[in-house]
């Protein structure tokens, strides 16, 4: 299963594919941001792959590790064939300012609520998004959680007890 | 031609139905509903920022509180997942122990659901019933974790302390309770005319549909597609047990609740299957430096002891790389995404929360109906907002 | 109701008080509002084996304005947090709360950017009962120790303290 999407991305995306690795038996690709659109419409009516589930979209910051050269923020794309039970990774690099990726909205319902959710918490814009609003966090809130560099602690002042003396962060 | 005016309604976060604090704006036209955006967040409470500030061992407890109604499932998935990370192989009566535990997590859920599902549908006796048999659930997991709800029983690399004496007595006994239960259950509401016509043809998705919401577990099939991450990719020895995967045929409601009666049957079956062929040996992996050395030897030998220090303080280095492990929740799939940089803490956690996917099919599956059934597609999605919001 | 504080101190009062007060703590009746994990102990506490009924509160109001007892079952996220405050301002004096679980009374494990650390932070809170979740017995026995704090109440009191609770 492995060597035929392998194939089948090379053969028709030869120069999109950056990359891959096999990490204790996840195998993902890494694919350039343009690409990503044309490569899941592709992968979706791939016939015999059948490869119609996408069971997660999620993102990593890199900030602060080595691998951070490449891009800080890893969006990651979960892609499953629930004919093969074969489970395989899409990966794409963006970079620090401006991250932003075209949206799949169109072609899975499901990934309009996992969108807005990386949104949300990194703060990656999706192109195309028919609602791309906070999901999570509350209205008027400022900043992204699940970036390295937004402190656990931070308390954002809201309410009136902590409005004219915000608390101090602890880094 | 007069205007026609719709009405927008506000359900929630505090509703009786709504299962916690789920709050859907509806716009209604009469009884008709136009629109259907649910609302969420309201109990977002930062798991997966938490988990990455903190030692993988000492993230586990976290996981319980995600899925409240699942601990031992949700345990499992993060162990699972850190498992794999680092490489480590658990004996084999870890995994039929955790396999016998989830499968009573299942039960247990299963039957809260029955019990709320029942009581928003106008069957309160069903709730007492239902929370009468989970009662026995919750007394083997006091006996095996020394708590009632947030077990954090399992352990990475195995559990954590052997399983009581009488394990193998009072699954025999749950079995046979909420085997006796089941068929109330069935005489209440099976073939009640009120819960048919409350339930069937409601919430309706089609295969398709459920396959491009990314829907999963009885979500899933419900709608006919036998799919289940069990038989399809086994994990702690599910691939040596005997079991049937329930699906529906029309995707409502009623045959959720069907699929789901079902499912409790199957567990039991997988339970008595484990019990039968429980196999000795050590109910931790022996792995110095990253599975904590069993609390015996922390006592009595000085290496499990500074093992026992280090790892608590330090915790272990783990390799750069991500991993991904799914399992089969009582709510569907829920996957534990896990990047290692190469420190003691994760780069990312992300929980793959099946309730949040399970919950944006919501306006496809009360769009176009009526009002009152709004209730009743909350309900049978199953949702768990401690896991929807994290 | 107000009218109580035009009621002079006498002998009256205080057996007015006994049996107010009476009547009050055995038809307490809680919110029906479950926030998260301390919810389920919650309703187990009202199901068949522990049976709250035995004191009187079998009856879980769905509506603030009916209700006495709120009982905060689980952690409040700042996004909840307002619509904490809202349902207490809705319920009808005389009314309590109760904090449920580690997250209700201090945060608990959650020391991060999403709760709120106590939720004595936005509505007074009269008893707390510690615990991840507590067990029902846990939550039985808080509930048992509210009422004796009701007893000692007296009208006047009351509506002095409520004074300077909202003040």
């Amino acid at each position: 299963m492995e060597e035929k999407i392998r194939l089948f991305l090379k053969r028709k995306f030869g120069d999109a594919v950056l990359g891959e690795d096999n990490f204790r038996g996840d195998q993902s690709f890494f694919i350039s941001a343009e690409s990503l659109f044309p490569i899941c419409e592709a992968l979706q009516d791939s016939g015999e792959l059948d490869i119609k589930f996408l069971a997660d979209i999620t993102a990593v910051d890199w900030q602060g590790h080595e691998s951070a050269k490449d891009g800080r923020f890893e969006v990651v794309y979960n892609l499953y064939s629930l004919s093969h039970c074969y489970r395989f990774f899409l990966r794409v690099r963006l970079p620090e300012s401006n991250p932003s990726v075209s949206s799949l909205t169109d072609l899975w319902a499901g990934a309009n609520w996992m969108e807005r959710e990386v949104y949300d918490m990194f703060g990656i814009t999706f192109e195309g998004h028919p609602d791309l609003t906070r999901i999570l966090t509350p209205d008027g809130f400022e900043g992204h959680p699940l970036r390295k560099d937004f402190s656990i602690t931070y308390e954002q002042p809201m309410f009136n007890w902590n409005k004219d003396n915000p608390p101090e962060v602890i880094k | 031609m007069s205007e026609v005016r719709t009405l927008n309604l506000n359900m929630g976060p505090q509703h009786p139905s709504t299962h916690g604090v789920l709050r859907v704006a509806l716009e209604l036209d009469g009884e008709t509903v136009v629109k259907a955006k649910p609302v969420i967040g309201y109990l977002h409470t930062g798991v997966e920022k938490t988990m990455e500030s903190k030692l993988y061992h000492k993230a586990l407890p976290l996981t319980d509180r995600m899925d409240y109604l699942a601990p031992m499932s949700n345990n499992l998935g993060y162990c699972l997942a850190v498992e794999k990370l680092m490489g480590i192989e658990v004996p084999e009566k870890v995994k039929w122990v955790r396999a016998c535990l989830a499968e009573l997590t299942r039960v247990n859920s299963h039957l809260v659901w029955v019990g709320t599902h029942g009581l928003d549908l106008g069957a309160m006796s069903m709730f007492l019933y239902a929370f009468r048999d989970r009662e026995t659930i919750l007394d083997i997991y006091e006996a095996c974790g020394g708590q009632r709800m947030m077990t954090s029983y399992f352990r990475i690399g195995g559990l954590a302390k052997d399983i009581p004496k009488d394990f193998d007595k009072r699954v025999r006994h749950i079995i046979k309770e909420v085997r006796k239960g089941l068929i109330d259950y069935e005489k209440l509401l099976t073939e009640n005319e009120i819960f048919i016509k409350r339930t069937k043809g409601v919430a309706v998705i089609s295969a398709e549909d459920a396959i491009n919401y990314s829907l999963s577990g009885p979500m899933l099939r419900g709608s006919g597609i036998k799919h289940d991450l069990r038989k399809a990719n086994p994990y702690s020895g599910y691939e040596n047990f005997d079991f049937e995967i329930p699906i529906g045929k029309n995707g409502d409601a009623y045959d959720r609740y069907k699929l789901r009666l079902e499912e409790i049957r199957q567990s039991f079956r997988i339970c008595e299957q484990i019990l039968d062929g429980m196999p000795e040996g050590p109910f931790r992996a022996h792995v110095p430096g990253v599975v904590l050395p069993p609390k015996e030897d922390v006592l009595h030998k000085i290496e499990s002891m500074i093992f026992h220090f280090k790892i608590i303080t330090e915790g272990f280095k783990a390799p750069v790389g991500s991993v991904y492990q799914a399992i089969e929740s009582p709510k569907g799939e829920i996957g534990f995404y896990i990047t290692g940089d190469g420190t003691n803490t994760p780069r990312r956690v992300r929980v793959r929360p099946p309730a949040f996917v399970n919950l944006a099919s919501l306006p496809k599956l009360v769009e176009g109906g009526l009002f009152a059934d709004v209730v009743c597609a909350i309900g049978s999605i199953d949702i768990i907002l401690g896991e929807v919001d994290r | 109701m107000g009218l109580e504080e035009k009621i002079p101190d006498s002998i009256m009062l205080t057996t007015l008080d006994k049996m107010v007060n009476w009547s009050r703590k055995r038809s307490m009746w809680p919110l029906g509002f479950g926030l998260a994990c301390c919810a389920i102990e919650m309703m187990s506490t009202f199901a068949p084996h522990f049976d709250l009924a035995r004191f009187g509160m079998e009856v879980t109001r769905p509506s603030p304005r009916q209700a006495d007892l709120m009982i905060i079952a689980g952690r409040v996220s700042r996004k909840m947090a307002p619509v904490v405050r809202t349902l207490y301002e809705q319920m009808p004096n005389p009314k309590w709360v109760l904090a449920m679980g580690a997250c209700a009374c201090s945060g608990g494990v959650f020391n991060n950017y999403a709760v709120v650390q106590g939720v004595d932070r936005i509505v007074p809170v009269d008893i707390y009962v510690p615990g991840c979740p507590p067990r029902p017995e846990q939550l039985i026995d808080g509930i048992l120790k509210l009422y004796k704090e009701v007893e000692k109440d007296s009208l006047k009191v009351h509506s002095e303290k409520l004074g300077r609770k909202l003040g």
